[in-house]
């Protein structure tokens, strides 16, 4: 048999591979291919020319990026999960499950009967790109990552579904102090989470486990994540010497089906075929020539603040830091807004540090001549440098970029600001922040993003904008999160686009990012005239050309682009007035020092990761708390009706007025339970059934059901219910109680009365995917409860079916729980009322607080309740307020139960003036698609401010933290 | 030119006087069905046209103007219905949109919601939209499903569903390309200019269609072994339209399967049936019931109509009825799981597992609610109860790149073609011995 080759064209490195006869490994190469596969595997091949020029050998490709490759030479392609299963199948022949992480693939083969894989689908993150751009976010290599994580102490909880989410987990950690070798094995962590929760999908890994690919053959800290996780032992846990080539060699292994051909004709083959004819989608140039350029230039550097010197001026200053959540900016001004000193530089994961250093390097420079007589801080570090330094002032980004903004343009009515990790955008409307759009769903496709490509590339991020400025033919790569850009990317280099359009392109998708996808905008005129753009990421020229471009329309750039959050903290510090600044003194900082420990809170069911910094004499400063009993003080209980109902319900067990002899009666409290426990709980204890819910929602929970969830991008709250189900099982119930239910209560104030297809049905998926129901009879019926009557002849029927009860018995149960639901909505009307009148007895704000039944699990808000009564809201819920506004049509189908709740309670909120909303959404929730517009519509035609929630499962408060003090600084404002 | 009028609630309306100056204008969705549709009422008396546009501007459009988290297939339509109206090809002031409209618990009943918005934020307000739909939604004055409209219409779903049905099973094989697509042209000018006189109409004449349409494909020269079946289901958006779906049936041709596609009159009789269930699960009047019963029986003899004829001729493939699909579904889901396809989509993959295509690609537009349910949520099963079965799910959204989708496609084709080679050297061995054997048709 002839020789046999394998080239595996992955999205970022080119594996060749030559078996012998006896598959015998005579070659093999792993190479990075920097956007060039095509040309990097014919290097390659004429590299090994000598062994074989002139004879027949046997050449297949495989390979996520091969496919395109293939099909323009008229080459052989195997699919790679295929090729790999192949090499598998030789060498380890009593595998149970493969593990292949690659540049932007995961993949798990499960054999054993039929052969089974799964790959990551369109919204999959963690991978190898994943962590090449964490490593750049943490700047090491991403060696020195690994080996930062295998010093480890603890573990961070770190999103697992999506790079973008662990980006903003990892960067509060850092800022806030966080151990580097900690976040290293997190980073890791969640690379495996991301692996074993979206790639098992009911089916669970055990047995003889092979890892693959580059990531796993390189990183020993990941490989350890893998084998703790898995609770593999070393006979279990197989990496191969050539793992990182396996899909290679098993595309060697799979061209023995196919046919013989000249080793030479073929290398000829795949070298015309990288002169093949492209056909990307492409767009229009940023800059058609230099002329255009200079006069765009000239236009944008008009906008600068006034000139100042610091090694001459004498006088006062007012000092303003931007602790960013990649670099950290100060800006020294004169009292005029002159910049007297300013600085920028990444954070290094260490602001403390970078923020020290500075204020020697200032206090050095203002010499005897200039006095500090304020200083702010602003910034995802705030409370860290302000508690650090002893600032005068921490006041939230929003507003110092407002601040910033208005003093080149007094009338702005837009601000956007994209720095390396974030996008903020907000209007400005009757002199307060308003509508604030921040990046925290799917997209920040910001600054770092550009950064790790041009990096990919071999770029710095300086060249690699430059040389888009002047593309031909910018690629389009779509709008969409970070991640569906790399595979855009992926597509356009196999097209064969070259660096500068790819460049070009990147610059305009992170433009359509923030118009069409933060900000939704449809036109120009939707923003606003006087557009102020700010941020890091607008100083490249070819991204704030693109953002001209798309909303068509000139814009204001300062100068100062990347300052602006330092530079509207030091106005802010310049408006307090102060004799005396308490910032330390030169004196103080020599004996200045800083040490960090994280710690876990156990004061309460929240257990926050906490951060301790100690500073010299003592002082301290925690973070990562939601209220104040870490910090030693009493916890403020202000009225809380999310915590008022979540209390009432988890009372909810037992055997309530029966006697329990039928049965222990287990209900999954996720859900729809939050709002039919009621119901349901007095229904089964009057037919004497014992009531068990499961646990309360925590992390580890969902973990328990994790494996056997079979879509990964449905809502967290659905996906804990894998965990409840598990354990109610584990407690050894006589019978789980879950109803499907397409329709809900019907409250007369929509036009219809669904639930969401989510809620509707997924005790059926759940029946579907839980091998434990087996062992557990599961009653899955569907029941309508809106027709009272028609309920009451259904389940009377059921219950004498399933358990015998006269039909009598269930009848009277039947009506006592309709009682019981009754009184349960009143009380929760009632005590809304309540709380409201005690916030207007004791002149304090209302938060309304809009979102499902279920959005009142700590496990699912992580604590954002606690959060909005430490800032001295008083907080109620939409059932309590839905009530008091009638029907009305509305411009969207009102058809589900609960939404029409929330178009109730804000139009309710529209009529009372101390009453603001804020809106929580869960991640991948489809109907929020609809509401959220319609909500918004409703309140701001009402004169209110529209506050949006996102959350997911993980618990960053920040986003959340910035939302609620702009909100209130926007609610000052308006008083004022 | 016709007069803007509102109804109470502030809709444009549609009016009679605009049907004499107006064209309407529908999006694409199955090619086949929707353009006899479209020639059923034109000669109902409406000017209409069926979009066929592609291009990046229809994606852009749609999301420039729809909400991004909304599912692809808003996107889409709204995207082309916007494109069209922009293109210059009509007078903006003479055009209204058509939209269908399912109304269950899905978020697709709020479409017309989001394009009236979108046509809004388009500063195209003054364009009327009417919608399409069983339920009783939103009446338009100048626009009515007549009786008579709504019979052609169930019968162009069925000619629709026979001419895919054998199309697909002629294509992979014909010897001289594009025989199959001048086959369908054959049929549907007999289809309708046999409609426009008023014929075909009739139990009788159908299957005399049927006959005939059977033999238009059955004369297209054909040669090759048989190749590989693959199913495709799913959100029936992205699963008929080619734009939806990226040309899912011609990239599965190029890649040498045999696209396997069930019909669109399952997901009629299923819409009926729903009310008709309604009324068990929950309560009701008899009288809905009755109702939705005569006219689910009037579609179902259909049905039956067309797969009898079918199986009388013995040459191609017939699909199992709607109670045949209903049938698989104990022990799945529940008759009440309605929204969105519901237990319909799990019932097609079912049949089509039980039928010989036990390699299916199930479509749906990224982050559909409900084939969280009743797609992906019930493959894990299939793979218990058929471990030869082998279901690809594939995403469908802007975002998502076609060399991804088609790499994930490519695999389970590879599955498919090993699955099939197992089944021939041990067709007792393995996964196939618990006795459910897949049956070969």
């Amino acid at each position: 048999m002839s020789l046999r080759i394998g080239i595996d064209i992955g999205s970022t490195t080119v594996k060749v591979v030559v078996l012998d006869e006896d598959n015998k490994l005579l070659f093999r190469s792993y190479e990075r291919h920097y956007s060039k596969a095509r040309e990097r595997a014919c290097e390659t091949l004429n590299s090994i020319k000598e062994l074989l020029s002139g004879k027949d050998v046997k050449l297949v490709i495989t390979g996520s990026a091969g496919l395109g490759v293939a099909k323009a030479g008229g080459i052989d392609f195997v699919q790679e999960v295929y090729a790999t299963a192949a090499a598998v199948t030789q060498y380890y022949p009593d595998t149970d499950a493969v593990i292949e992480l690659g540049g932007e693939d995961a993949k798990i083969i499960f054999f054993g009967g039929a052969l089974e894989e799964r790959m990551n689908g369109s919204c999959a993150g963690g991978t190898g790109a994943f962590i090449d751009q964490m490593a750049t976010l943490m700047n090491v290599s991403v060696n020195e990552l690994d080996a930062l994580s295998l010093n480890h102490e603890k573990i961070y909880p770190i999103a697992s579904r999506c790079g973008v989410f662990a980006k903003s987990d990892i960067q509060p950690i850092l800022n806030q102090g966080g151990r580097k070798e900690d976040v290293a094995a997190s980073i890791f962590q969640a690379v495996v989470d991301q692996t074993v929760a979206g790639l098992t999908q009911g089916r669970e890994l055990k047995g003889k486990i092979v890892f693959l690919g580059g990531p796993l053959h390189f990183l020993m800290g990941l490989r350890a994540r893998f084998v703790e996780t898995l609770h593999l032992d070393g006979e279990h846990a197989v990496f191969p010497e050539d793992g990182d080539c396996f899909a290679g060699i098993g595309a060697a292994l799979c061209a023995a089906d196919y046919a013989d051909h000249p080793f030479d004709d073929l290398l000829r083959k795949l070298e015309e075929s990288v002169d093949a004819a492209n056909t990307v989608d492409t767009m229009p140039p940023l800059f058609t020539d230099e002329a255009d350029y200079a006069a765009f230039l000239t236009r944008h550097d008009a906008n600068h603040p006034p000139e100042a010197d610091i090694h001459t001026y004498a006088g006062d200053a007012y000092l303003g830091i931007d602790a960013g959540s990649t670099t950290t900016k100060v800006a020294l001004i004169a009292p005029d807004g002159g910049l007297l000193y300013t600085y920028y530089h990444s954070n290094q994961g260490n602001p403390v540090a970078i923020v020290l250093e500075q204020l020697k390097e200032i206090y050095r420079l203002c010499g005897g001549r200039v006095t500090i007589r304020g200083s702010a801080v602003t910034g995802y570090g705030e409370e860290l440098i302000k508690n650090a330094f002893s600032c005068d002032l921490g006041l939230v980004e929003t507003v110092a970029h407002f601040n910033a903004a208005a003093h080149f343009n007094p009338d702005v009515d837009f601000i956007i600001d994209i720095g390396g990790q974030d996008m903020k955008c907000f209007k400005i409307r009757n002199g307060a922040v308003d509508s604030i759009m921040l990046n925290e769903a799917c997209s920040s496709g910001c600054g770092s993003f550009i950064e790790t490509f041009a990096k990919a590339l071999g770029y710095t991020i300086a060249d690699f904008a430059k040389i888009g400025l002047f593309a031909p033919h910018p690629v389009n790569l779509g709008s969409r999160c970070t991640v569906f850009m790399n595979s855009s990317v992926k597509q356009a280099q196999k097209d064969g686009a070259g660096v500068e359009d790819i460049s070009a392109g990147l610059s305009i998708s992170i433009v359509k990012n923030a118009v069409y996808k933060v900000i939704r905008a449809a036109s120009a005129d939707d923003l606003g005239r006087h557009i102020v753009v700010q941020g890091g990421t607008f100083h490249n020229d070819a991204v704030l050309r693109a953002f001209e471009q798309e909303l068509g329309r000139n814009v204001t750039r300062p100068t100062i682009a990347g300052l602006m959050g330092a530079f509207g903290a030091a106005l802010a510090a310049r408006d307090l007035h102060l004799e005396k600044s308490a910032l330390l003194s030169e004196k103080a900082l020599h004996g200045f020092t800083h040490s960090a420990k994280p710690v876990t809170c156990g004061l309460c069911t929240n257990h926050c990761s906490l951060t301790v910094n100690q500073f010299d004499g003592g002082r301290k400063f925690i973070s990562g708390n939601r209220c104040s009993r870490p910090l030693g003080k009493e916890k403020v209980e202000l009225p809380d009706l999310m915590n008022y109902k979540y209390k009432k319900l988890r009372a909810l067990e037992g055997r309530g007025s029966g006697s329990g002899v039928r049965g222990r009666m287990g209900i999954p409290f996720g859900l729809n339970m939050y709002e039919n426990l009621p119901f349901w709980f007095e229904f089964f204890t009057r037919l004497n059934f014992e009531v068990v819910l499961s646990p309360e929602s925590t992390r580890k929970l969902y973990i328990k059901g994790q494996h056997t969830i079979p879509s990964d991008t449905v809502c967290y709250p659905a996906k804990l219910l894998h965990g409840h189900v598990e354990a109610l099982v584990e407690q050894g119930v006589d019978a789980i109680w879950y109803p499907c239910m397409s329709y809900n209560n019907d409250e007369g104030i929509g036009d219809n009365h669904f639930n969401c297809p989510v809620v509707a049905y997924y005790p059926e998926l759940l029946a579907a995917n839980m091998p434990v129901l087996k062992q557990t009879r599961y009653l899955d019926p569907y029941v309508g409860l809106w027709r009272r009557k028609d309920f009451e002849k259904r389940i009377a029927r059921m219950m004498e079916e399933e358990f015998s009860i006269p039909k009598k018995e269930t009848a009277a149960a039947v009506r006592a729980a309709y009682d019981a639901y009754d009184a349960y909505l009143a009380d929760i009307r009632a005590t809304g009322k309540q709380y409201v009148e005690y916030a207007r007895a004791n002149n304090m704000p209302i938060l309304v607080v809009c979102g499902r039944p279920y959005h009142i699990d700590p496990e699912i808000n992580h604590g954002i309740n606690d959060l909005i009564t430490s800032f001295g809201f008083v907080l109620v819920t939409e059932d309590a307020l839905s009530h008091l506004e009638g029907y009305e049509s509305r411009k969207v189908l009102n058809q589900w139960t609960f939404q029409s709740r929330m178009y109730n309670a804000a139009r309710y909120v529209c009529t009372q003036s101390d009453m603001q909303v804020v809106q929580l959404v869960s991640f991948g929730c489809g109907t929020d698609a609809i509401t959220t517009d319609e909500l918004r519509s409703i309140l701001e035609e009402g004169g209110k401010l529209y506050t949006q929630l996102k959350i997911d499962d993980i618990n960053n408060l920040g986003a959340v933290r910035i939302r609620i003090r702009s909100l209130m600084a926007a609610i000052d404002a308006r008083k004022r | 030119m016709a007069e803007l009028v509102y109804d109470n609630t502030g809709r444009l309306l549609f009016t009679k006087e605009m049907k004499e100056e107006y064209t309407l204008l529908v999006p694409q969705m199955l090619p086949m069905h929707f353009a006899m549709l479209v020639r059923i009422m034109q000669t109902e008396g409406y000017k209409v046209e069926m979009l066929n546009t592609t291009g990046k501007s229809i994606l852009d459009y749609g999301q420039k103007y729809v909400h991004n988290d909304a599912c692809f297939p808003a996107i889409l339509v709204i995207g082309q219905l916007i494109d069209a109206v922009k293109s210059g090809k009509y007078d903006p002031h003479k055009v209204a949109l058509v939209i269908t409209q399912t109304g269950g618990g899905c978020r697709a009943s709020n479409y017309i919601h989001m394009l009236r918005k979108a046509l809004e934020k388009a500063d195209l307000a003054y364009v009327p939209v009417i919608s399409v739909n069983l339920s009783g939604l939103e009446h338009n004055p100048g626009f009515k499903l007549s009786l008579g409209f709504i019979r052609k219409a169930v019968f162009a779903v069925f000619y629709g569903d026979i001419i895919m049905n054998t199309a697909n099973q002629v294509r992979p094989y014909e010897v001289n390309p594009g025989d199959t697509d001048r086959a369908i042209e054959t049929c549907m000018d007999f289809l309708l200019s046999g409609m426009n006189e008023g014929k075909g109409m009739t139990h009788k004449s159908m299957i005399a269609n049927f006959e005939r349409i059977i033999e238009v494909f059955k004369a297209v020269p054909v040669a090759g072994e048989q190749k590989v079946r693959v199913g495709v289901v799913g959100e029936i958006y992205v699963k008929y339209s080619p734009l939806g779906n990226n040309n899912l049936e011609h990239f599965l041709l190029s890649e040498g399967a045999e696209p396997v596609v069930p019909g669109l009159a399952d997901f009629v009789i299923f819409k009926i049936y729903n009310r008709d269930v309604d009324v068990d699960i929950y309560g009701g009047k008899w009288i809905k019931q009755a109702v939705c019963r005569i006219f689910a029986g009037y579609v179902k003899k259909k049905q039956r109509a067309m797969i009898d004829t079918l199986k009388r001729d013995g040459r191609f493939r017939a699909p199992g009825d709607f109670d045949d699909l209903h049938g698989y579904i104990k022990g799945y889901l529940g008759d009440g799981n309605k929204m969105g396809e519901g237990w319909l989509l799990t019932a097609e993959m079912l049949e089509l597992i039980n039928t010989g295509v036990p390699n299916i690609v199930c479509t749906q537009p990224f982050g559909c609610l409900p084939n969280h349910i009743v797609g992906k949520g019930m493959i894990r099963k299939l793979k218990d109860d058929y471990p030869w079965s082998n279901v690809v799910a594939i995403d469908y959204d802007p975002g998502a790149t076609k060399i991804n989708q088609e790499n994930r496609i490519k695999l389970m084709l590879a599955n498919a073609r090993a699955l099939a080679k197992t089944h021939e050297e041990a067709p007792a061995a393995g996964a196939c011995a618990d006795g459910r054997e897949p049956q070969t048709v």
